[in-house]
């Protein structure tokens, strides 16, 4: 059996957790795959069927109400050993994250970080992972019988395949939790991690400014997407946060589009955006480094070349309304 | 207080990578090497509690003998001593984490630093391995940090927000960008450093539970096109082939 953790928000099962499910699915073939909840009053669940579940296990307890790194993971441990499952997914979202090498050590389980694909070799998963923040791919091979690897959002595809979805229900893990979330301070509705986007309109050093972010917000909101930058912008005191900032020291993106505005391409911020499906690069300098792995350059302003752009797409969206 | 501080000694960021001979690990010649960068944050973090509130600071490194700089570099910036846990090269996060956790455990530590995620292998695990293994609350990726008698209190970016976590100590930290603004060492630090001991234990690492079978360099992206005319036109050219070649809007 391979375990799926999955989480759900606003009443539906996150994509990041659909994509691992389908991936789950993609390797299990006739075997059988089970997506883990966990939380209280769980709701959106049921959603794991059309995308591969044959069994959708809960885990509910008011205790589990708010995420805690060790609760959690006990919880999600305990089910891997009660349903004796030999793999478990998880998507590298926040969570993921933070309870997956508790898992692992847990287990004493090998773990695979932040994969990009996976198949089987001798019953057993192997995964691709990016190290060196996308400058070289490491083939990871597991010595343990029970194997995990966290699946990087926006980079397996969900597909959705119907299966029985059975609801069945596990204990909650006895005990008290050693560290809570108290407090979520939430960003505005419906913006997306930078991980997680499919478009990422970024700027840099070319900005100038970081009042003329607003270009790119526009943009980004005609595209349907979210702003980034490079770590020349978020150093430059211009107040964007270092949540905003793509590249080595930032966050390792796989948006389906990247466009880097006034970014020259600096090797720590190119090694960030390898997983990009397409690039432009937009700079005045014909000579910038960005060039050399845009899909499609622009030499010109940004100031003049990024406004007609946000109202080209805006053209092409009402036209296609 | 007594404080842990895990550094890690990791190729500089500007680095070519290449792959060495054996096919399976990256060739060593010529790079630069530096504390891994959110390393850094997580010393940092140590050194002003013990300037607030007044802390012992260990600082351990896992590696070889040439990861005694990234240890001189953490005495110089105010550890108090330093462990150099001698061995070659280790490629799984859980073999670091046992290392470090069998370390730990007996010495009776308030805090425990680590930078969320090296650069390299950028596992981002070892922080957290080590806080299950130890039994510790742990609070990962931390931009901000508040300590008190009753334990800590931690803000780290989540996929809806900011969160605030709250624990009791002992504890795992670890480090992200954010967190603080590193400082640099001062040539009267440097000094007193060289008088400070760095002790070696040579390190027995537990068997891997993963193992790099192939190291790859991604194939190069080319150059695509140029796009040319006055500002509207390359606009419009652009939106048209993003929605007709690459069918993203």
């Amino acid at each position: 059996m391979i375990l799926v953790f999955c989480e759900v928000k606003d009443g539906s099962t996150r994509k990041p957790s659909l994509e691992a499910l389908s991936e789950a699915r993609r390797l299990a073939g006739d075997d059988p795959v089970a997506a883990l909840f966990v939380g209280d009053k769980l709701t959106g669940a049921e959603d794991a069927a059309s995308y591969g579940a044959d069994a959708i296990i809960k885990i509910e307890s008011p205790t589990l109400a708010s995420y805690s790194s060790d609760l959690f993971a006990s919880a999600i441990a305990d089910a891997v050993v009660a349903k004796g499952a030999k793999k478990l997914l998880l998507s590298a979202t926040s969570i993921g994250k933070d309870a997956a090498p508790r898992i692992a050590a847990r287990l004493g389980a090998g773990l695979a970080a932040d994969v990009t694909a996976l198949c089987l070799k001798d019953g057993r998963l192997q995964a691709i992972r990016p190290m060196y923040a996308g400058k070289a791919n490491a083939a990871v091979d597991f010595n343990t019988d029970i194997q995990i690897a966290t699946t990087r959002p926006n980079v397996f595809a969900v597909a959705k395949v119907s299966k029985a979805g059975a609801v069945e229900t596990l204990p909650p893990p006895s005990g008290s939790f050693k560290s809570i979330v108290k407090e979520i301070i939430a960003k505005g509705s419906g913006k997306l991690d930078l991980t997680e986007a499919d478009v990422i309109v970024s700027g840099g050093r070319g900005m100038k400014d970081g009042a003329n972010f607003k270009l790119l917000e526009e943009l980004a909101e005609a595209m349907g997407g979210v702003v980034g930058a490079s770590r020349a912008a978020v150093d430059a005191g211009w107040n964007i946060p270092h949540s905003a900032q793509v590249g080595q020291t930032g966050k390792v993106v796989s948006p389906a589009l990247y466009i880097a505005c006034g970014i020259s391409g600096a090797i720590q911020h190119v090694a960030g955006i390898s997983g990009a499906r397409f690039i432009v690069a937009i700079n005045k300098d014909p000579d910038a480094p960005i060039f050399k792995l845009a899909d499609y350059g622009i030499v010109g302003d940004l100031f003049e070349v990024v406004p007609e752009l946000t109202k080209a797409i805006r053209a092409i969206k009402s036209d296609s309304k | 207080m007594k404080i842990l501080v895990a550094l890690k000694q990791v190729p500089d960021t500007e680095s070519k990578i290449k792959v060495a001979d054996t096919g399976n690990t990256i060739d060593q010649t010529d790079l630069k090497w530096i504390t891994s960068p959110n390393d850094e944050y997580a010393l940092e973090e140590a050194l002003r509690l013990k300037e607030a509130r007044g802390a012992e600071i260990i600082a351990v490194s896992i590696g070889s003998e040439k990861a005694k700089d990234v240890l001189r570099n953490a005495l110089a910036l105010g550890a108090d001593s330093a462990v150099l846990l001698k061995t070659d090269s280790v490629e799984d996060p859980l073999v670091v984490a046992r290392a470090l956790s069998a370390f730990a455990d007996g010495k009776n530590f308030d805090l425990l630093f680590f930078g969320h995620k090296c650069y390299g292998n950028d596992n981002g695990c070892v922080g957290v391995m080590t806080a299950e293994l130890l039994g510790l609350p742990q609070a990962h990726v931390v931009t901000k940090l508040d300590i008190s008698d009753a334990g800590f209190r931690a803000e780290r970016e989540g996929d809806s927000g900011l969160e605030v976590i709250e624990g009791g100590l002992p504890a795992v930290i670890t480090a992200q960008r954010g967190l603080n603004e590193p400082r640099y060492a001062n040539l009267k630090g440097i000094m007193a450093a060289k008088k400070k001991p760095i002790e070696e234990i040579d390190c027995a690492l537990s068997e891997a539970a993963i193992k790099i079978s192939a190291l790859t360099l991604p194939a190069p992206r080319s150059e695509g096109v140029r796009l040319d005319g006055d500002p509207s036109a390359q606009a419009v050219s652009l939106a048209a082939r993003l929605r007709d070649e690459a069918k993203v809007i």
